[in-house]
């Protein structure tokens, strides 16, 4: 292993351009990632904003855009949607703390593929350019969604947007797809061949085992998405027929024949499933580091930790028949996706009981990374727990596509995992930039943050089970959903005061990387790797030496040692896991 | 802040809580047969899943606070977990999840696996951007073909279904904008679409089924209440799906029989 690092070893850059721009160094590149995903999370947020104004006072003619009319209700929500999943979701745990982390907590000195780790960002930054341009063309951005279900996304007839709005969408999440793709090589192969002498999988933090498994799913789903999105490009523009039947829109026979509209659903949701765990996987890793860490106890099972990420990686791929429960699909199928789906919630609660099991009898120290941790096991629990209503098709045939669904999807992908972000950027901060963030301020967040996504995204709920359906504009034509307006009314309010709330994460957070006071090496006392080295650590992580690893990542409070936790480099003291 | 966290924890849980069972918002009255079924296995989904909720909730909250480092600390149980306890909730989550799927797909089964039976009312909804269309087959029982090459949205009726009116069975097809149904008998529905895919949701008879171009999906229900129901397009379809709304009028057999017969003179 240690000559696979050499050879893989580059000199430090010298120029502004090949050091900060172009750059071949993980860390880096993990700060590019970051911030195009904090870029990309404010205009995500700012739609979903301009969304909820627009929900609560549907006529309402606001400052700058104006009145919002029904087809641009649908594009902000399409573009949400896709902005949120792919430019943040995927982008900033996976590409941005696991790039910065992933090389320097198994011991290696960078990537395995430096080159490729730059293209796979600078790919990353041309997707996001062609999703925003998408808002400037003519027709504006699409309305179809972030699933894209054809006929609808497939013919430009069928709505506004549909134009060239929709082709730099699907161009858009092609050119990601293409870059997930690197991504995910490098992580995999970083994994399995730059790992530190005594770094055996089974000493591996659950950080890397969770960005591991997400490579893995990231290999196997970026790959489908990609072919799919180029058969829809050419049902769009060489007048194919994969997903569009015979169709008359507007009174107007399109020239389609025989395609499935089933088809892409299948394609999509192969992908769009795992999608989900792509983005909560590094979440899940992150709180089990953190949980552990700030509880100064050991992780509660980790090896069933281990097993149980490996058992959502596998299972994830097969029930993504579940979001096709009212599409069309056999229901006999259903049964089976049904049943798959339930399987898939076991693992997820083994991973909760041990994250208790880990406070359990500890001593807990209660820093700002420590508040997000538990946030997130809360959020985990709300979100998962509304997983086995929609699992069965039975209750589908009432909660499918209303905003039960939203509210679920939004708890456990959306802001648990945002909340894993929220946990690692309080907690690695100060190594990725030398400085402390501010706890009174973090303090202060993160308490406005739980309390107003709970009043965002519980509501959500109620009014799924009232029959609320989702992407609509607004709830005026309808009498029954006249009547759920209070709901959104609260829910509006609530997203304008946890949206304000987020200023003070981003004062704070660039108020810190200049200002904030100086961090030592090891600020939380901690054990993995990153905390043996400099802060921030030199360009090839170790400062020329090559870290020997003799422990589990997760010695805390060992009967007899001299401190409260015990290094991975430290003398061995307790059998590996 | 132990105490902060299990404070807010707690509060975030009794008040989601409350809300789910004190029914403020609930699922709207059920007017088919299907409805006692569905309504029971979501009220179980929620009894179970909302014990685990508490649990999981509170526990959290409580450790938070019970667990928090003082001074007077006792040193922590140092432990790399417990295989015994790991078998064991993986067992009870695994017979909790399972048992409640194979619980619902009892009624799965009973809604989709059977088609409707003989003396079922023929309906069929074809949706379109951004309007539901009934056609009836009328007294021949059969419905005449439709055409693509016929279909003209901006008429309505049955030229907006693409009705071949030459054909003999089209004679006494009926093609409404609003769906009669007599109380009491069971439905099939023939759903079809146009253009892009709709989703036909009557909250109130427990009912929804996408519809989707190129195929034709039959589906049946059974309303049991005399009633008005709205129908709300429940699959993304264009900047019109918010107002892709409906009727369907569950009225007795008479009234049915009347409705009918009054079209039918009106086609005549």
């Amino acid at each position: 292993m240690a000559t696979s690092a050499t050879a893989h070893a580059h000199a430090a850059p010298q120029g502004f351009i090949r050091k900060y721009i172009f750059s071949l160094d993980h860390k880096v590149i993990g700060i590019q990632y970051f911030f195009l995903a904090l870029t990309a999370v404010w205009v995500g947020m700012a739609l979903s904003l301009l969304m909820r104004l627009h929900l609560y006072w549907p006529s309402a003619v606001l400052p700058i855009v104006g009145e919002i009319k029904p087809e641009q209700y649908l594009s902000l929500l399409t573009m949400h949607g896709t902005i949120m999943v792919f430019f943040v979701l995927t982008t900033a745990p996976q590409g941005g703390f696991g790039n910065y982390f992933l090389p320097i907590q198994i011991g290696a000195p960078d990537m395995a593929f430096p080159v490729l780790n730059m293209l796979s960002f600078w790919t990353t930054f041309v997707a996001f350019v062609t999703i925003i341009a998408a808002f400037f063309v003519s027709g504006g951005a699409p309305l179809h969604g972030w699933t894209g279900y054809p006929p609808l996304s497939a013919i430009q007839q069928a709505g506004p947007g549909e134009g060239l709005g929709a082709d730099l969408w699907i161009t858009s999440i092609a050119i990601f797809c293409l870059a997930s793709l690197m991504g995910a090589l490098n992580f995999l192969t970083t994994t399995l061949d730059m790992r530190a002498k005594g770094m055996t999988m089974m000493r591996m933090p659950l950080t890397v085992w969770s960005w591991f498994i997400t490579a893995i799913l990231g290999l196997l789903a970026f790959g489908v998405l990609l072919s799919a999105g180029i058969l829809l490009l050419m049902d769009r523009n060489l007048g194919t027929s994969f997903y569009v039947p015979l169709v008359v829109v507007n009174g107007q026979i399109m020239g389609h024949k025989g395609g499935s509209p089933l088809l892409w659903q299948h394609l999509f949701w192969f992908f769009g499933h795992p999608e989900v765990y792509i983005a909560i996987l590094p979440g899940m890793g992150v709180t089990s580091q953190i949980l552990s860490t700030f509880s100064r106890k050991p992780i509660f099972g980790y090896k069933a930790m281990v097993y149980a990420m490996l058992a959502i990686g596998f299972f994830g791929f097969m029930v993504w028949g579940h979001h096709m429960f009212m599409s069309g699909m056999s229901p006999y199928s259903a049964f089976a996706f049904s049943l798959l789906t339930m399987g898939i919630g076991v693992p997820s609660a083994i991973k909760t009981f041990n994250w208790l099991g880990t406070m359990y009898k500890a001593r807990i120290r209660f820093q700002t990374p420590m508040l997000y941790a538990i946030g997130f096991v809360s959020l985990f629990v709300s979100g998962g727990l509304s997983g086995p209503f929609l699992a069965q098709p039975v209750l589908d045939i009432q909660l499918h596509d209303t905003y039960f669904v939203v509210g679920h999807f939004h708890l456990i992908m959306g802001v648990a995992a945002i909340f894993g972000m929220f946990a690692a950027t309080y907690y690695w901060v100060p190594k990725m930039f030398g400085r402390m963030m501010n706890e009174t301020w973090g303090r202060i967040h993160f308490f406005i943050t739980l309390l107003g996504t709970y009043a965002i995204f519980m509501p959500m709920h109620y009014l799924g089970i009232a029959g609320g359906t989702r992407r609509y504009s607004q709830y005026t034509e309808v009498a029954y959903l006249q009547k759920l307006m209070p709901i959104h009314g609260f829910m509006t309010y609530a997203a304008i005061i946890t949206i304000a709330a987020q200023f003070i994460f981003v004062i704070n957070l660039f108020w810190s990387i200049f200002k904030g006071p100086k961090a030592s090496d090891n600020p939380w006392q901690a054990t993995t790797l990153e905390w043996t080295t400099a802060t921030p650590p030199p360009h090839d992580n170790f400062g020329g030496v090559t870290p020997v690893v003799h422990n589990g990542p997760y010695e805390y409070g060992v009967p007899g040692a001299a401190r409260d936790y015990v290094m991975q480099t430290d003398p061995a003291v307790a059998p590996a896991h | 802040m132990g105490l902060a966290l299990l404070v807010v924890i707690w509060l975030i849980t009794f008040a989601s809580t409350y809300f789910f069972a004190a029914k403020t918002w609930w699922l709207p009255a059920g007017a088919s047969a299907a409805a006692g079924f569905i309504d029971g296995q979501f009220t179980l989904t929620l009894v179970l899943m909302g014990i685990v909720f508490l649990a999981a909730q509170l526990a959290l909250g409580y450790f938070a606070w019970k667990y928090r480092e003082r001074p007077s600390s006792p040193p922590v149980a140092y432990s790399h977990g417990n295989v015994k306890l790991e078998i064991v909730w993986t067992a009870l989550t695994t017979v909790l999840f399972i048992g409640l799927n194979l619980m619902g797909s009892k009624v799965w089964a009973s809604q989709r696996f059977d088609a409707a039976g003989p003396d079922a009312v023929q309906v069929e909804v074809t949706g379109m951007q951004f309007a539901w269309y009934f056609r009836y087959p009328g007294p021949d029982g059969k419905f005449a073909p439709t055409s693509v090459k016929l279909m003209d949205p901006s008429a309505g009726g049955e030229a907006a279904v693409g009705l071949d009116t030459s054909n003999p069975d089209a004679k006494d097809d009926i093609v409404t904008g609003t769906m009669y149904l007599p109380v009491d008998r069971e439905v099939d529905v023939s759903l079809r679409s146009v253009d892009v895919i709709h989703s036909f949701f009557v909250p109130n008879l427990r009912f929804k089924q996408d519809a989707v171009p190129g195929l034709n999906i039959h589906m049946h229900f059974h309303p049991t209440q005399i009633g008005e129901y709205e129908i709300a397009c429940a699959e993304l379809c264009g900047l019109g799906h918010y107002k892709m709304h409906g009727m369907v009028h569950v009225v007795s057999q008479d009234d049915y029989d009347k409705w009918l017969a009054a079209r039918e003179a009106e086609k005549q």
